[in-house]
């Protein structure tokens, strides 16, 4: 028995480093230097015969890559910024309306309230192909095409948000409520003094899940934005050639770096968020 | 004052409903409208729009690929993540781990293409590690193994959010069941089996719905490292769409929009039997 636990603890290891193996990958081929990259992966850009091969620790590591891509390319920045603006629109969205609905839902008892939830579940799960046209003909019919605007309000009426913070309002105990009503407190203080406090994990879990969403949307960007200069980053594939290896690696980590720091803050309340899909929610 | 009690609540919903309104579900209903009347008039056209597809080999095609890509993927994720769950929470490391799982979730797509190509590339990364077992490497993304780098690409970016799903179902059990059973001499085997998957059925078709879900979305990284018109065999539904999106054949996407969204709401009815109590 106690063999077999070794294993097992082994073979986890193996297969979380061949997981993490593309991530480190991606992080050392960035700081490794063009000469360094060539040499490596030359067999992919037709030098040298055989195959690529890749070191995880660079020999001669530097940031000149990195250097590259934020002083020499003002159009990283534009990206940057069109994702910044994109994301924050949204997420604030869907803090606004998601927010209310989601409390709405769980916290309401008018008639249709449990239909209507199932009409939020149902938008949830349809994949962005089923919504890309009827999406396409309202951004056309309200003039929001080629614009940020359009993906912004589209984003903020996501239906995910409202079904992942229902999921936590509904498990505080109706008793609280009663007894805020009962002091006289009014529906927006209760919401504010009850709601809030105790849903704060479903919020928190439903921005992270939204951030990462919004930060690396591709279709969206794709089918409505016509002009370059809005263009988000989650949709610069730097072209990889001779030369400039070395920068599409960094590209690549500097689009990653801000997901990567949610993540890294926010691990707790994805899981969370993940969870509330699945299982039922505790009170907070 | 009574007719304000009955609808306590509503108000609430009614911002996020009106926006749900305008930007989904009118427009919806217009794609629906669209897919039974022809592209040129406003002539009503039945189901020949739907016929039509039945007849488009490139959506016989892509049909055909996205139903093979689920049918295998699924399963597969299904029983790797769950493995895995149960696997990692015996771990001392279980915190590490999942975090390393995770992590792929966070990774936009753009990033990983670029990992991608140069690992599947017919003088890659992968085709040198094959070369060292003394196989014969191929290009990997022409070749109908693109398929296969679809599904790796599923995987490695959706096990870590299963694995979670599944941990959440493990951690409802009583944990007391399992003491019971070893105590009565169960081996690990039949603790899983016999105790642990009974109660995980539950939570089996939510975490199906979810893989479903998130199994579109692969689209992202094949369309980046293969373009519009890859490999036959990674020739997907999305791929699809997006190309008579830029063809502007609306009746065709319409009908199919409809198509797959019944599909989906099959789905879903079974989402409502397999939650319907919880959603009380």
């Amino acid at each position: 028995m106690r063999h077999c636990r070794k294993c097992t603890e082994v073979l986890i290891f193996l297969f979380a480093l061949l997981f993490f193996l593309p991530v480190l990958f991606l992080i050392a081929g960035s700081v490794m230097g063009e000469d360094e990259l060539l040499g490596c992966l030359g067999p992919v850009f037709g030098q040298g015969g055989g195959y690529a091969r890749m070191a995880v620790f660079p020999s001669f590591p530097t940031i000149r890559p990195y250097v590259k891509v934020l002083l020499d390319t003002p159009e990283f920045f534009v990206m940057f910024w069109n994702s910044v603006k994109i994301t924050a629109g949204i997420l604030a969205g869907q803090m606004i309306f998601g927010t209310m609905a989601a409390w709405g839902l769980a916290k309401g008892s008018f008639p249709g309230r449990k239909q209507l939830l199932w009409v939020y579940i149902a938008l949830m799960l349809m994949p962005f192909q089923v919504l890309m046209l009827s999406d396409y003909l309202v951004l056309k019919e309200l003039g929001l095409l080629d614009s940020h605007w359009g993906l912004i309000w589209q984003g903020a009426f996501s239906a995910f948000p409202v079904f992942i913070m229902y999921r936590f309002f509904d498990g505080i105990p109706p008793e609280m409520m009663e007894a805020a009503e009962l002091d006289g407190a009014g529906s927006f203080q209760i919401f504010r003094h009850i709601g809030l406090p105790l849903g704060r994990a479903g919020i928190f879990s439903a921005m992270v899940l939204g951030l990462l969403e919004s930060w690396s949307m591709i279709e969206q960007p794709m089918t409505f934005l016509k002009t370059k200069s809005l263009w988000p980053l989650s949709i610069l594939l730097p072209e990889i050639q001779e030369g400039k290896i070395g920068y599409a690696f960094a590209v690549s980590v500097l689009i990653f770096l801000p997901a990567l720091l949610v993540f890294l803050t926010g691990q707790k309340y994805l899981e969370q968020g993940i969870e509330a899909s699945s299982v039922k929610k505790g009170g907070n | 004052m009574k007719r304000v009690k009955k609808w306590r609540g509503a108000l609430w919903v009614l911002p996020s409903l009106a926006g749900v309104s305008v930007f989904y579900f009118v427009p919806y209903v217009d794609v629906v409208r669209r897919s039974v009347t022809q592209n040129s008039g406003e002539s009503f056209a039945g189901i020949r729009n739907f016929r039509e597809l039945f007849q488009n080999e490139a959506f016989l095609l892509a049909g055909a690929n996205t139903l093979k890509f689920m049918a295998v993927c699924i399963p597969l994720l299904l029983a790797v993540s769950l493995l895995l769950a149960v696997a990692v929470l015996r771990c001392r490391l279980a915190e590490l781990y999942k975090w390393v799982f995770l992590l792929p979730m966070a990774l936009p797509a753009v990033s990983v293409a670029l990992v991608w190509k140069l690992v599947f590339h017919g003088h890659g990364i992968l085709n040198a590690l094959l070369g060292l077992s003394g196989r014969a490497g191929k290009d990997w993304l022409h070749s109908p193994a693109a398929f296969g780098v679809m599904v790796v690409s599923y995987l490695w970016r959706n096990t870590g959010y299963n694995m979670v799903l599944w941990m959440a179902g493990i951690r409802q059990i009583d944990g007391s069941i399992y003491e019971a059973a070893r105590i009565d001499g169960a081996n690990e085997i039949r603790v899983f089996t016999h105790m642990m998957l009974p109660n995980l059925k539950q939570i089996l078709y939510t975490v199906s719905v979810l893989s479903l879900l998130n199994s579109f979305k692969v689209f992202r990284e094949a369309y980046l490292v293969a373009g519009s018109y890859p490999d036959d065999s990674m020739y997907m539904m999305q791929h699809l769409f997006n190309n008579w999106f830029g063809a502007l054949a609306l009746d065709k996407m319409s009908a199919a929009s409809v198509l797959l969204s019944l599909v989906i709401l099959v789905f879903i009815f079974g989402l409502y039997r397999a939650w319907g109590k919880e959603m009380g």
